[in-house]
C-alpha cells in the first residue's frame, strides 16, 4: 500500500503550506514531517508530499535528490552522525570511527544486525568547540572519546533492550 | 582582562530563552518603542548605517546599506530572510544565538522587517539544528502570545508574521541566493547576480537576507545607539564580532571580541594557546574557506576586516581554526577537499569537476601513488576553478589549499615524494586498520582519474561516495 502520513499530519503540512506565497515552498517542511513520522523517506512518500502539495512530483525529487539529510533507506533506531570535518578530524573524529568499528561492529553506511545501529560519515554539523562530536537522531554529543562512546552505545544498547526509547 | 561579552551578553543569562527573562532585560523595549512612536523605517536603517554594522555571516557588506537598497516603492510584498543555515566549518557561533539567545534575535528580525517594510520573515535554519530550531520557534509563540507578532502589533497598524523554515544539510544553502532557492522549494542553486536579493528575491520580491550574528546585534544598537556600537573596532570595522574557536588550541569556544583586538593576544592570553603546549603551525581565521596563515602573519594581524585581509587573508565568519605542530597538513587538505566536492552543488563546471578532481588527487598523494607533477596539476587544476563559477564556493576549496601549498610547500613536496606524511611520518594507508577492505576507500584507496563515472555522480546528493560508480538517480529510493 502507497505510504501516507497520518491525518493529523497531514493536516499540518497544510498548514504549514499556508506559510508560504506558494506551495512550492512547502516541499523541504512537508519532507521533515514525513522524516519525523517515519524516519526515512522513499519516492512512494515523495510521491505523497506532491499530491498532499498538489506540485508536480519531480519538483519533489529534485529537492530530495540534492539534499543529504533525509535518509532513503531505513537507518536503524540510532542513526549515528559522525562529523569528520576538519575540527573534528584534528581531534581524532577518525579514531571513534575505528573504535566503533571494531569494539562494536558499527560499520559506515550500514544499519547493524540488531537494527539498532548505522553509522554516516556527515560534513560540519556547526559544533566545532565541542569536537570531536556526532548527531544522533536529533542529539548532538560533544567532547567524545572512546570512554564516552562505549558509555554511550552500552546505554542504547541497554535502553533498546529494555524496550524503551 | 578577560573578554566579556557584550552586544551578546544575554548567551551567558540563565533562563534567557524565557520571554520573561528577556524583557526584564530590556527586551523588545524597542520593538515595542519603535511601534509606539511611529519611528520611520528610514530612521532605523540611517541608524544602522551609522553604527558601522557589517554582515557578519562572511562577506561583511554593510548592513544598513543593504538594507537601503530595498525600493520602498515597489508594489511587491518585500520578505526578510534570516541566515541561520550556519556550515562553515570551524564557525558555530550562531549556534550559541539560536539556543541561548533566541529573543534578541527574534527582535533583530521584527526590527530588520519593519525598516525594509516586510510583513512576512522566515528564518532559515539548518536542518541539523535541532535544538536551536524548537528554543527559536518557542520563542516565536511566545512572542506571538506576548502581541509582538500578528496583524496590527500592539495597535501600530503593522502586520509581521516570522516563521521558522528548516534547511535538509546543504552547506550551499547559506549563499544568500541559493538559500532563496531553497526557499522557494527548489534545489539549492546559487543565482547570477544582479539582480540581487534586496530586489528580486523570493519569488521575484525584494528581500533581504542577514546572518544571525548581524540580526541579533540589530537591538542593541537600537536601543543604544550608533556611537555606542562605534565605540569598539576600528574607523572601518565598527563593533564587536563573535569568534568561535575550535581546532588543537586549549579553550576552544564562542568569544566575543571588539573588532582590531591584536590576534597575539587574543591567541595567547585569552584562547590560552595551543592545547598541550604544542607549538602553533598555522592558523585559518575566518571558517575553513579562507587563506590559511602562518604564525607570523597571523601575530601581526589585528582582528578586523581590513588587518586580516592586510596579513593575507579574510575574517569570513569568524570561525577560527587553529593547527598546531602536529597537524599534517596535506591531510588537513584531504578533509576541505572532501568538504567542497561533497557539497558543490553541481551547478558550474569548474566547481563541480575541479572540487572532486582536487579530491581525487589528494588521496592518490595520501595513497603515496601521486600523479606525475601532482603539485603543479593541483595549482593548475585549482587556479581554472578560482573565480569561474557563479558563487563562491569554488573559490573557497582554492582558498585554504592553495595558500597551505604555498605557505607549507615543503611539508606537501615531502608527502609527493616520499609517499608518507613529514608530520606523523606514516601514511594515511598504513595508520588505517584493514586498508584492502572497500569500505575503507575514503581513506586512501587509490583512484585513477578522471573517470567518466565521476562525471554521473558527483552532483550533490549522489556525490556521497565518489568511488562506488554511477548510481541511477532513483536506486537509493527502491529497495535494494
Amino acid at each position: 500500500m502507497a505510504y501516507e502520513l497520518s491525518a493529523e499530519n497531514q493536516q499540518r503540512v497544510k498548514e504549514v503550506a499556508a506559510r508560504y506565497p506558494h506551495n512550492m515552498s512547502a516541499i523541504l517542511p512537508a519532507l521533515h514531517i514525513v522524516f519525523a513520522e517515519r524516519g526515512w523517506i522513499d519516492r512512494e512518500a515523495c510521491d505523497h508530499v506532491a499530491e498532499l502539495l498538489d506540485v508536480p512530483p519531480i519538483h519533489v525529487y529534485e529537492a530530495m535528490t540534492f539534499y543529504t539529510y533525509f535518509p532513503r533507506k531505513p537507518v536503524g533506531k540510532y542513526h549515528i552522525q559522525l562529523c569528520h570535518n576538519i575540527a573534528c578530524n584534528l581531534r581524532g573524529a577518525e579514531n571513534l570511527i575505528e573504535y566503533m568499528r571494531d569494539k562494536h561492529g558499527i560499520e559506515e553506511d550500514r544499519v547493524t544486525g540488531d537494527g539498532l545501529f548505522c553509522l554516516h560519515r556527515v560534513e560540519c554539523l556547526g559544533a566545532c568547540g565541542g569536537a570531536p562530536m556526532m548527531q544522533v537522531n536529533d542529539d548532538y554529543y560533544e567532547n567524545l572519546s572512546p570512554e564516552k562512546i562505549e558509555e554511550l552505545i552500552e546505554g542504547w544498547k541497554r535502553e533498546a533492550g529494555n524496550g524503551r526509547r | 582582562m578577560a573578554l566579556e561579552k557584550i552586544v551578546f551578553k544575554g548567551i551567558d543569562i540563565p533562563g534567557r530563552t524565557e520571554i520573561s527573562v528577556y524583557e526584564d532585560g530590556g527586551g523588545y523595549a524597542q520593538w515595542k518603542r519603535v511601534l509606539s512612536e511611529k519611528i520611520e523605517p528610514n530612521e532605523l536603517i540611517e541608524t544602522v548605517k551609522a553604527s558601522g554594522l557589517r554582515g557578519r555571516g562572511g562577506a561583511g557588506f554593510p548592513t544598513g546599506l543593504k538594507w537601503s537598497f530595498v525600493p520602498a516603492d515597489s508594489p511587491k510584498p518585500k520578505y526578510m530572510l534570516c541566515n541561520a543555515d550556519e556550515s562553515e566549518p570551524g564557525t558555530f557561533k550562531d549556534r550559541e544565538i539560536l539556543e541561548k539567545d533566541p529573543h534578541q534575535l527574534l527582535e533583530g528580525v521584527l526590527l530588520g522587517s519593519y525598516a525594509i517594510g516586510a510583513n512576512t520573515a522566515y528564518i532559515y535554519l539548518r536542518g541539523e539544528f535541532v535544538k536551536g530550531w524548537k528554543m527559536v520557534e518557542r520563542a516565536i509563540a511566545e512572542a506571538r502570545e506576548a502581541g509582538y507578532i500578528g496583524k496590527n502589533v500592539l495597535g501600530s497598524g503593522f502586520d509581521i508574521e516570522v516563521w521558522t523554515h528548516r534547511g535538509a544539510g546543504a552547506y550551499i544553502c547559506g549563499e544568500e541566493t541559493a538559500m532563496i532557492n531553497s526557499l522557494e522549494g527548489k534545489r539549492g542553486e546559487p543565482r547570477l547576480k544582479p539582480p540581487f536579493p534586496a530586489v528580486e528575491g523570493f519569488y521575484k520580491c525584494p528581500t533581504i537576507v542577514n546572518n544571525v550574528e548581524t540580526l541579533a546585534a540589530v537591538p542593541k544598537i537600537v536601543e543604544n545607539g550608533p556611537e555606542w556600537y562605534g565605540q569598539w573596532g576600528t574607523e572601518k570595522s565598527k563593533g564587536t564580532k563573535l569568534w568561535s574557536v575550535c581546532g588543537h588550541v586549549a579553550r576552544p569556544g564562542v568569544y566575543e571580541v571588539p573588532l582590531g583586538y591584536p590576534a597575539q593576544k587574543f591567541f595567547e592570553e585569552d584562547l590560552g594557546g595551543c592545547w598541550n603546549g604544542n607549538k602553533l603551525k598555522a592558523v585559518i581565521p575566518g571558517g575553513s574557506s579562507v587563506f590559511a596563515m602562518t604564525p607570523d602573519e597571523f601575530f601581526a594581524c589585528n582582528l578586523d576586516y581590513e588587518s586580516i585581509a592586510e596579513h593575507g587573508s579574510m575574517l569570513g565568519s569568524g570561525g577560527m581554526i587553529i593547527f598546531d605542530e602536529t597537524a599534517c597538513l596535506v591531510e588537513a587538505s584531504t578533509v576541505i577537499a572532501h568538504f567542497y566536492a561533497h557539497e558543490s552543488c553541481g551547478q558550474c563546471t569548474p566547481c563541480r569537476e575541479g572540487c572532486g578532481w582536487v579530491l581525487r588527487m589528494f588521496r592518490d598523494i595520501e595513497a603515496g601513488q601521486p600523479q606525475p607533477g601532482a603539485k603543479d596539476v593541483l595549482l593548475d587544476v585549482m587556479d581554472q576553478i578560482f573565480g569561474a563559477t557563479i558563487c563562491p564556493l569554488g573559490d573557497s576549496i582554492v582558498m585554504p589549499i592553495k595558500s597551505m601549498m604555498e605557505k607549507f610547500p615543503e611539508e606537501f613536496e615531502y608527502y609527493i615524494r616520499e609517499g608518507k606524511s613529514m608530520v606523523t611520518g606514516k601514511t594515511r594507508l598504513a595508520q588505517l586498520a584493514q586498508p584492502d577492505k572497500p569500505e575503507n576507500w575514503r581513506r586512501g584507496e587509490p583512484f585513477d582519474y578522471p573517470r567518466e563515472q565521476d562525471y554521473k555522480t558527483s552532483f550533490k546528493g549522489l556525490a556521497h561516495d565518489l568511488s562506488r560508480g554511477p548510481e541511477p538517480l532513483f536506486t537509493k529510493f527502491e529497495d535494494e
